[in-house]
């Protein structure tokens, strides 16, 4: 009787299920789903094993190292000047960073003081490289959640930034800019009206950008408690950057340990409150308009005087002196063989990169090459929160996070 | 209270006392102290957990070779940051490269586990207690800790490249 009973229950499916000898009731089965190494929506090479509850992300395995380059050990048999197109080539994004803070690094080891019109071209280039690494990373953010236009939009103003660059260093994307000492030119006189001009179209650029996606209903329900990570956890996870400022701690390298004359300038450091994807995207937004007050400020007050530091032994001369001048080619000839032994000694310099603190610690032991170059980097060490920051979030949300944090694979596996 | 390298070293010498604590320097500005494997971990701790110190940010570590130094021939690297006071500090554990075995301090920070993972992937440090201590950038198959100063940057063992194609 109670059998029949329980049986005048059992729904069609369950019924279906008694018939074909199932279990009545359904375990729960995972999929596993391979997200990468190369998937359009990672922006990329990174893989990640998902074990996906339908929709839901119950757990995942990041494999990372898929463009490991080595640079470490290459850098331990290069001379200082050739360690440098290392650095562009780890946030490619924003190499110019990457290289005018390893300069700086070396300068720090060899006790060179950079006068103060190298130390503004250089905060002008790295904030920059800093407005062209957040447009990237905030416009992407937009693609993945659907809004294609305004990527095309300030993607044209990241061409504008790498005009500058071009007429600057003579290059776009891995920069190679700078020398240890400073600048190898001064700014031209084009240089200076690209940069002019920048700084009166951008601004009605970034705004309009702005306008698109800050009070975007949908943006805002796709990113909102997205992704989200407490002030402990990213500590604990060593965030830095713009990723450990959303979730309102206020730890900025340029203003805690200035460097190159930061502290010469007036600017506000962004903080967000809930660590989500849409925190991570307005502080990247206010970010940007924050190196424009700075890029204005030293282009405005930039200060006569040499672009490079007085350090013969490390600086290349200019060329027309190594053709007439016995001590020029001499210095032109040991430095561009690497045969300067640097003074030992052991440093450790960070700049503010564009995903956070890009630090380099170097150790020298009195040769020609480093005999150890580690690079703190910030992608290598946040990456490692991606799998607790998506867990029992959807699919699609774990591609929206991992935009926002905006890991470079280029910085990740170094 | 104002964090300078003289009382920093003051409370961690009468904490753990000069026998674990030995070889302060400061070769730029950073105050760099080694220690052994023993006191590691509850260094790394009392640094975080101190009200007075409150060194509580893990930067950085990192992994060095001095060959040929017997007892000091690895080092391990760390590198702590007071987001609070803005004071940075160096600690440096050294041990032979026949027994590179230390505690983890995963426990402590989340962000260890890779930094170890990838000390262990390029210098063969052995981390006990680590959840998962496997190679992080390299390939499994690897047979070696390539950053070892006794391998070479290119792989001469390599029999796939032919000569006159690098001009050799």
């Amino acid at each position: 009787m109670a059998t029949e009973n329980k049986t005048a229950k059992l729904t069609d499916l369950e019924q279906f299920r008694l018939d074909n000898g199932l279990a009545l009731k359904e375990e729960p089965q995972l999929t596993t789903l391979n997200l990468g190494p190369t998937h359009p929506a990672t922006h990329g090479i990174f893989q990640n094993i998902l074990q996906m509850d339908g929709e839901k992300i119950v757990d995942a395995v990041p494999t990372i190292g898929y463009i490991h380059r080595a640079f470490e050990k290459i850098a331990e048999r290069r001379p200082f000047y050739q360690i440098t197109p290392l650095t562009d080539r780890m946030n490619y994004c924003s190499s110019p960073i990457n290289n005018m803070g390893y300069h700086m690094t070396v300068e720090k080891l060899l006790g060179i003081t950079v006068p103060k019109r190298a130390q503004y071209i250089r905060v002008i280039m790295m904030e920059l490289a800093r407005i062209s690494d957040h447009l990237i990373c905030n416009s992407i953010l937009g693609v993945d959640s659907g809004a294609f236009t305004g990527f095309l939009y300030v993607m044209q103003e990241r061409e504008h930034i790498y005009d500058i660059y071009e007429e600057v260093c003579g290059a776009r994307l891995t920069t190679n800019m700078g020398r240890i000492g400073g600048m190898e030119r001064d700014l031209s006189p084009k240089a200076l009206h690209l940069i002019d001009e920048f700084l009166k179209r951008f601004p009605k650029v970034w705004a309009e950008f702005e306008k698109m996606l800050t009070r975007n209903r949908i943006f805002i329900d796709r990113t909102t408690d997205v992704g989200a990570i407490s002030a402990e956890r990213a500590l604990s996870y060593g965030f830095t950057g713009p990723n450990l400022r959303a979730t309102g701690v206020d730890y900025d390298v340029r203003v805690m340990n200035p460097y190159s004359s930061y502290e010469d300038f007036e600017f506000e450091i962004p903080v967000g409150s809930k660590g989500d994807t849409y925190d991570r995207f307005l502080v990247r937004n206010e970010e940007v308009w924050q190196s424009l007050k700075i890029i204005e400020q030293a282009y405005k007050n930039l200060p006569e005087g040499s672009y490079h530091a007085d350090a013969p032994h490390y600086y290349l001369p200019p060329k027309q002196e190594v053709y007439r001048n016995m001590e020029a080619l001499i210095y032109h000839f040991k430095i561009v063989m690497g045969e300067i032994d640097a003074p030992v000694g052991e440093v450790y310099h960070s700049v503010e990169g564009g995903n956070g603190e890009l630090g380099f610690y170097l150790i020298s032991d009195g040769g020609r090459t480093p005999y150890r170059l580690h690079f703190r980097r910030p992608c290598f060490i946040y990456y490692q929160a991606y799998t607790e920051m998506i867990k029992g979030g959807q699919l699609a949300d774990a591609i929206l996070t991992l935009s926002s944090l905006n890991v470079i694979a280029g910085e990740l596996d170094a | 209270m104002e964090l300078t390298n003289e009382n920093v070293l003051g409370k961690i010498i009468s904490q753990f006392g000069e026998e674990n604590i030995w070889d302060a320097y400061t070769p730029d500005g950073i105050m760099t102290i080694t220690t052994n494997r023993e006191t590691i971990h509850e260094l790394i701790k009392y640094l975080r957990d101190d009200k007075e110190l409150q060194i509580s940010f893990l930067t950085t570590m990192c992994g060095i070779h001095y060959p040929g130094k017997g007892d000091k021939e690895m080092c391990m690297m760390y590198q702590k940051h007071s987001l609070r006071h803005n004071y940075r500090i160096r600690i440096k554990v050294f041990m032979p490269a026949s027994d590179p075995v230390m505690p983890t301090v995963t426990d402590l920070y989340a962000t260890a586990n890779w930094m170890e993972r990838e000390a262990f992937d390029f210098y063969g440090f052995i981390f006990t207690g680590h959840p998962n201590l496997t190679r992080i950038l390299n390939i499994e198959e690897m047979e070696y800790h390539p950053m070892l100063k006794q391998y070479p940057l290119e792989d001469q063992t390599r029999e796939d490249k032919i000569n006159t194609y690098f001009g050799r």
